[in-house]
């Protein structure tokens, strides 16, 4: 058996979190082009997706891809990778940081990945490994790692940039 | 106790829901769709006189015309199983059948000229859709005499259940189908809806 509910609702229900994923993986910049690549590769495949897949989770893989894909076509990597490159964002700053997105953007890219895919798209970890690679308590490692990063420049944490590996 | 246990809820609202730039992005994923030559199904909707109508195209042509007492989302659904899932809200595909209709409730069109995807319907239901357009504007004709149109003088029954089951109502005018008796008779869009219909004809 194979899916059968309209790819529009798959859209309605799932677009704004994959947008999500793509803003905090990517930055604001390329998450336009990346979740458009995914719908689109995921409307062209949806006709053979299972049905009672997990269609968050299949969408994220997706997107995991299309990421990656993104910054190669930018040419901001001419390294033949499966990784996306490591902060690309501007310095924090000398302090708190309320900027939330801008300090993800900041994180090494498999904490990175982990953070959103763990907690922006809410899936577990076992999941979040078989995207990444890798075994679930690394996923879980590098999720609570992120985590653990944006806590020492969230306000109200008074520990300065200098003391983040 | 601290805002940082609920950093996790935070991450979520760093990236705040954006509706207009969401919709603009689904915009261009039905164009860009429809370019790739995946969108199988187009879909808008469209209100009438006779309520909010569900239409839907394929890129062979006009393929579902729906009522909202069939249930737009249920409709949706049958089209994904019976035709393909890839469907999207894209109203580009759907501007001449909008006009036209527009047209038709205004009073100023007495006929469709749309391209139709027949796909829905099969067999001598088929043939009988196939017969309603003969049934000119402003006219009503018997179940017996369709049947008869059809090639099958007895399948006088057929003839209802293939008005009932028009997948492109409106546009195939099944409700000019009436009893020999000159009462409506039943219509799947409502009695309300085909009286209706057949009073602006008249009237036009």
């Amino acid at each position: 058996m194979t899916s059968t509910q309209p790819f529009e609702t798959v859209v309605e229900q799932h677009g704004a979190t994959v947008l999500r994923v793509c803003r905090a993986v990517l930055g604001p910049a390329d998450a336009d082009d990346a979740w458009s690549e995914t719908f689109l590769a995921a409307m062209r495949a949806y006709p053979d997706l299972a049905a009672g897949a997990n269609v968050e989770a299949w969408l994220v893989t997706i997107a995991h891809r299309k990421a990656i894909d993104v910054v190669r076509a930018a040419g901001r990597r001419a390294v033949p990778t499966d990784r996306l490159p490591d902060t690309p964002a501007p310095p924090a700053p000398d302090g708190p940081d309320p900027d939330l997105a801008a300090a993800v953007t900041r994180l090494p890219h498999r904490q990175r990945q982990a953070v959103a895919y763990h907690y922006l798209a809410g899936l577990p970890h076992g999941e979040v490994a078989a995207i990444l690679g890798g075994s679930t308590d690394a996923a879980r490692r590098a999720a609570a790692d992120g985590i653990a990063a944006l806590r020492r420049t969230y306000p109200p944490a008074t520990t300065r940039k200098g003391d983040l590996r | 106790m601290s805002i940082h246990d609920d950093l996790p809820r935070h991450l979520t609202a760093a990236y705040p829901d954006t509706p207009d730039h969401l919709h603009r992005l689904r915009e261009r994923l039905a164009a860009a769709a429809r370019a790739d030559g995946i969108l199988d199904i187009a879909y808008r909707t469209v209100d009438s006189p006779v309520g909010p109508l569900l239409l839907a195209a394929t890129d062979i042509g006009l393929v579902r015309v729906a009522y909202q007492r069939e249930g737009h989302d249920t409709v949706l659904q049958t089209l994904a199983e019976r035709i393909s899932p890839r469907i999207l809200l894209a109203p580009a595909r759907l501007d001449t059948t909008v006009r036209e209709l527009e047209e038709y409730f205004a009073g100023t069109r007495t006929a469709f000229d749309l391209p139709l995807d027949w796909r829905l319907s099969a067999g001598f239901r088929a043939s009988v859709l196939h017969r309603l357009p003969d049934i000119g504007y402003g006219h009503t004709a018997s179940y017996a005499a369709v049947a008869a149109l059809a090639g099958n003088p007895r399948a006088v029954r057929a003839v209802g259940t293939a008005c009932a089951t028009n997948p492109l109502p409106v546009v195939v005018p099944c409700h000019r189908v009436v009893r020999s008796d000159g009462s409506l008779g039943g219509y799947l869009g409502g009695v309300e809806a085909k009286r209706a219909l057949l009073t602006l004809e008249d009237a036009a």
